[in-house]
């Protein structure tokens, strides 16, 4: 998985000057910031936000390819899928844990994003609607996903940037099976490579606006960029996919739904036409084709679990009360 | 909503014997056994471990960062507890 540039930071703090210098010259030192560490109110929460939102994204996003599990085409795809899916239920506990050691609980980030408070990466929002989208939802999204998180293992919170060293060695599966998927049905029949070319053009907006907005000067931005929580703007991330990404459509044949996407011989690198941040900012807000539906499963499926959390617990505290009893009658 | 909330655990992991077992992360389980479990699943999906500690994160005592140059400074300035601080001739050879 997967995360997005941060939706809605607010990095605004309030301490002195001489707090805050001294915490940036920590930063700019590159000396890594851990758990217990004096830090700025602000780069707290921005932390606390944007892991959060990392983590309800990998839970979330085993929604769309959980889908497909049982219709699989074969056991090697299927035992694949089911440890890609499993891999994502990991990196959102990995990142829960890590949000954790800034001081928030694991039901209070359950609670936000069960209620809707906590917002989580857009393309979860977009259906998988046949088996090319599993290619191209490991190849893409997982694709995407990998560009922002190798940049975030070297964010100065040391908490979030293991997490994301662990995730990083992870994902490198995810991509490849996608893309292996892809490969197959490109070397198919003519329906199948047609399967595979809907598939990207479903996919790769979608995929490019998993880095976020462009940030022009956004205070925010350059704030979290400032206190290296984040390392490169979302447009830099954006184009590294960009031009890692088309020579690999240009492998499989099949060609980027973009009229304007361009090789810029100046830049060394592609430009491309523009993206519908309306489409984006719809979708972030609850009326993409999914939101839904994905808000609706996960709520259920928490609520359906409430007696198996009410039954552990409880059988914890009698084994432990049985424990004393016998420890007093020993005494 | 449950109101009780669930115990967190930290996880230490050794990757093979002759080495020694490194935190790895933490995760949340009503009791030791389940600790254990959900502990192999979180962690080590790809044989990254021939044994696993679940310690509660709660009976962990942690030294404070505001104590850390009271706690380890001195220890910066003791140059002679490093080999480097004596000066053995050359001819000597290794030592
Ligand atoms: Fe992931
Ligand atoms: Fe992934």
């Amino acid at each position: 998985m997967y995360s997005q540039g941060l939706i809605g930071a607010d990095g605004a703090t309030e301490e002195d000057e001489a707090f805050l210098q001294a915490f940036q010259k920590r930063i700019d030192a590159e000396l890594k910031i851990e758990p217990n560490d004096p830090m700025p109110e602000g780069y707290r929460k921005t932390l606390v936000r944007q892991m959060s939102q990392h983590a309800h994204s990998e839970i979330i996003g085993m929604q769309p390819e959980g889908n497909w599990i049982t219709r699989a085409p074969t056991l090697r795809r299927k035992a694949a899928l089911l440890a890609k899916i499993q891999d994502e239920g990991g990196h959102g506990l990995y990142l829960y844990s890590a949000s954790e050691t800034l001081g928030v609980s694991r039901e209070e980030l359950t609670d936000q994003l069960l209620s809707g408070a906590a917002k989580y990466s857009s393309i979860f929002n977009y259906p998988a609607l046949t088996w090319a989208d599993i290619g191209a939802i490991g190849w893409l999204v997982d694709g995407a996903a990998i560009m922002n998180q190798i940049a975030l293992c070297r964010c100065s919170y040391g908490p979030y940037a293991r997490a994301m060293i662990r995730i990083c060695k992870e994902e490198s599966f995810h991509q490849r099976q996608g893309y292996e998927i892809m490969i197959a049905l490109c070397n198919g029949s003519d329906e199948q490579k047609e399967l595979a070319q809907d598939a990207l053009n479903r996919f790769w907006w979608p995929s490019l606006m998993m880095f976020g907005p462009s940030e022009g000067d956004s205070v925010h931005s350059s704030q979290s960029m400032a206190w290296k929580i984040k390392r490169f703007s979302n447009d830099d991330l954006r184009d590294k996919f960009i031009n890692a990404t088309v020579p690999q459509a240009e492998y499989l044949g099949l060609s980027v739904p973009d009229p304007d996407l361009r090789w810029n011989e100046q830049t060394k690198s592609y430009d491309h036409g523009d993206i519908d941040w309306e489409e984006f900012w719809r979708v972030v807000k609850g009326d993409g084709p999914c939101n839904r539906e994905r808000m609706k499963n996960r709520r259920r499926v928490h609520r359906e679990g409430a007696w198996v959390r009410e039954a552990a617990l409880a059988h914890a505290q009698k084994r432990e009360e049985r424990k004393q009893t016998s420890r007093m009658a020993a005494e | 909503m449950t109101e009780v909330t669930t115990p967190l655990w930290e996880v230490f992991i050794r990757a093979r014997n002759g080495l020694s077992h490194k935190h790895a992360g933490s995760i949340h389980a009503a009791d030791s056994e389940m600790a254990l479990q959900a502990a192999r699943d979180v962690y080590t999906r790809r044989g990254e471990g021939q044994s696993v500690w679940v310690v509660r994160s709660s009976d962990i005592v942690a030294s404070d960062p505001v104590d850390k140059d009271m706690m380890f400074e001195p220890t910066a300035t003791k140059i002679y507890r490093h080999p480097t601080f004596y000066e053995i001739p050359d001819e000597v050879g290794n030592m």
